[in-house]
């Protein structure tokens, strides 16, 4: 039930989707599955990755990125079967200092100085602030690209996903509270980060939070969103991610909670169906569907909390097989559906 | 043929072995190291050990429950600890910025040590250098454990190790501040402040112009202020770091590697493993949290799915086919967590491994760090 092509869509003024969440919730994958539902037919899509992991790489089942714009997949078909390309980005701190030297410096000998005299080591490590805007840095010129601009043979995108650091750390790391600003009051750094801030303060980026219905997840959650909003950066929609098989219906469910469920019906359904049964095996899975109907009931409650922020909100499930390519398409149609892309 | 599985990590041996002077509880983010760390320090308390543990962002819950939500960098007794065993246990918080403050005073004459913490450059390095958090957990430590042995406070720390971009991060923190600190950068800082220098070479002058373009002079004039301020600290923090170092090596301390039964926290897990054998450091074993529960049937995957599908054509809103396609899911996952598992056993055969079931709700409470406890002794 893919919508059609002129179907609305939740954020069609964003070009930087921005992706973060706790750790543990599945960011990664949520930033991955954005990328391909964002490459519909004709699109180009850009997934960037900061934090060293390969994590895309290995979702993709390619080799380790290089500091270079590879293109990785095909985006999640539409109904024609037609898709758009999905590229992807690993940016490490060292190399984009030394792009940003070599294209607004010219420094080509003081470069390879500034490495001998380890000052691209401090700068990248140690320097207060420094790396992050060095990372959010080329994720700007990313999207910032011109069209037909003076290199031809790069790629401008229609889209960039940012797969960001935990909810913990976003503010930091969009530099917001770069103590980065205080400290570089004048300077080319300086007004690098006021560039790059401006992007990240308007309409053109939007902040994903991914979550789980899981207490500690849902609260970083808020406390995530009011801390983006303190900070004037555009919040975007929550994705919840990893959610329970949704195979019991709310009675059945309450059913099972109250121990309601008749076993004799169960057992005739069973051979009906051509299982060897015995008062064992229904007393297993009415046992199992009470012990998901406990951390249904625990969920929906989180699930309120979640809803209560007021924001647009993307449920993805939990895949039991784990997450490979086939399973990224798959949650991107779901984000589809759902109007996040 | 399945591998053979892990050799069992008794954590009550490691608790109850008064040899075990820290624990070190690390691995990647979300997987539950906090609470690891915790459980296994209200273990030890309740089992006769005097214990404190050190944490770097507990859940406000938590930290409420173990009245440790005041930031004051200093151990405070947990209330409502068993102490029939002739334990106890302290809790602290970790304020890395004072931690950094009060290395400085204890480093410095009071004039200096002034100079020092109103420097820009400082206020800066010290709240947000990223490894800072991680440096000053392991200084922090060293503190209790010089404080511990001088004056018997505490005979186990158990230390959480910070969300860092990686669970490697601060085991080399320590060395990256302290190669920072007597590196060429900080040398090269200090030419000028130190006259004609051998330095002043045509690199040299490259260079600073270059930091200048890119940071700006003042950037850099703060800098070379607080190096100066600094230089004589430089010393003192080294030879901190590589005592901190040492410590970690020592025999007393037990390294836990925590992980959930995913590919990403496993795959961190397993690096961390790995840099733990290269670096010489003792590794109790693996604790894996959040297991989801086994089947309570043998009824298989293919088998529940099939007959879910049987039902579900005569009855599009059948409990019977829910149940088994429940069934189905449950198995699923935990055969996959299981895969998961075995694949880091058969490349880590060595290593000493508990697995801890997942729990409906998270955990607030002693109560519920005791059932953890538990369920960390309790491998069957």
């Amino acid at each position: 039930m893919t919508a059609p092509a002129d179907r609305p869509v939740d954020w069609p003024k964003v070009r930087l989707h921005v992706v973060t969440g706790k750790g543990g919730t599945g960011k990664s994958t949520v930033a991955a599955a954005l990328a391909l539902a964002l490459a519909g037919s004709g699109r180009n899509v850009l997934l960037c990755e900061v934090e060293g992991r390969q994590g895309i790489a290995r979702m993709f089942d390619v080799d380790p990125l290089p500091y270079e714009e590879r293109r990785i997949a095909k985006g999640a078909p539409d109904e024609d079967g037609r898709a758009g390309q999905v590229h992807a980005l690993h940016i490490d701190a060292e190399s984009a200092l030394l792009e940003y030297l070599a294209m607004y410096y010219k420094l080509g000998r003081a470069g390879k100085a500034l490495d001998r005299f380890g000052v691209v080591d401090f700068a990248t490590t140690i320097a207060p602030g420094v790396r992050d805007v060095l990372l959010t840095g080329k994720v700007y010129e990313a999207v910032q690209r011109p069209r037909g601009g003076r290199h031809r043979e790069q790629i401008t995108y229609d889209a960039v996903v940012l797969d960001a650091p935990p909810t913990g750390r976003i503010c930091q790391f969009l530099g917001v509270n770069s103590e980065l600003a205080g400290l570089a009051k004048v300077g080319p750094i300086k007004s690098q980060a006021d560039k790059v801030m401006e992007l990240l303060r308007s309409p053109r980026t939007a902040v994903h939070i991914v979550t789980i219905l899981e207490e500690m997840p849902v609260q970083e959650t808020s406390d995530g969103i009011a801390e983006l909003r303190a900070a004037g950066l555009p919040v975007g929609g929550i994705v919840v991610n990893l959610v329970r098989p949704q195979a019991l219906s709310p009675s059945a469910l309450a059913q099972v909670r109250d121990d309601a469920v008749d076993p004799t019906a169960i057992t005739s359904d069973l051979s009906r169906a051509r299982v060897d049964v015995d008062a064992a095996l229904v007393e297993s899975l009415v046992a199992e569907a009470r012990d998901h109907a406990v951390r249904r009931q625990l969920e929906d409650g989180q699930r309120t909390l979640v809803a209560a922020e007021g924001l647009p909100t993307y449920e993805l499930p939990r895949i039991a097989g784990g997450i490979d390519h086939g399973a990224l398409v798959e949650l991107a149609q779901l984000l589809r559906q759902q109007g996040m892309a | 043929m399945s591998p053979a599985p892990p050799p069992v990590l008794d954590v009550d041996a490691l608790l109850d072995d008064r040899t075990t002077e820290i624990i070190v509880c690390c691995g990647s983010g979300g997987v539950g190291k906090t609470t690891t760390s915790a459980a296994l320090a209200l273990r030890a308390a309740e089992r006769g050990r005097k214990v404190v543990v050190l944490t770097i962002d507990p859940a406000r819950r938590l930290a409420q429950s173990m009245g440790i939500e005041q930031l004051d960098n200093t151990p405070r007794p947990v209330p409502g600890v068993g102490a029939e065993a002739g334990g106890s246990l302290d809790a602290m918080m970790l304020d890395m910025k004072r931690t950094f403050d009060e290395v400085v005073e204890s480093q410095a004459s009071p004039e200096k040590a002034r100079q020092i913490l109103e420097n820009p450059f400082y206020v800066a390095l010290s709240s947000s250098f990223a490894g800072t958090q991680e440096y000053m957990a392991m200084e922090k430590l060293g503190q209790l454990h010089r404080q511990a042995l001088e004056d018997g406070s505490h005979d186990l720390i158990v230390v959480d190790t910070p969300p860092s971009r990686s669970a490697l991060d601060f085991l080399d923190a320590p060395e990256r501040l302290s190669s920072f600190l007597d590196g060429r950068f900080i040398r090269l800082l200090l030419a000028p402040a130190r006259g004609p220098a051998r330095l002043m070479t045509a690199g040299f002058s490259v260079v600073t112009n270059a930091l200048t373009k890119v940071l700006g002079a003042q950037v850099l004039r703060d800098m070379q202020t607080f190096v100066a301020a600094f230089d004589t600290l430089f010393g003192g923090f080294r030879q901190r770091a590589d005592q901190t170092f040492a410590l970690l090596q020592a025999d007393g301390t037990a390294f836990v590697v925590v992980a959930a039964p995913e590919p990403d926290a496993l795959r961190e897990a397993a690096y961390f493993v790995d840099r733990l054998t290269d670096d010489e450091m003792p590794l109790a074993g693996l604790v894996v949290n959040r297991v989801s529960p086994a089947a309570r049937t043998d009824l298989s995957a293919e088998a529940a799915i099939t007959a879910a599908d049987r039902l579900l054509s005569g009855d599009s809103s059948s409990l019977t086919a829910g149940l088994l396609r429940l069934h189905a899911d449950r198995v699923r996952i935990v055969e996959r967590e299981h895969h998961l598992c075995e694949r880091f056993a058969a490349s880590h055969p060595q290593v000493p491994t508990a697995f801890v079931p997942a729990l409906a709700e998270d955990v607030h409470d002693l109560d519920g760090l005791r059932t953890i406890g538990e369920g960390l002794a309790d491998q069957e």
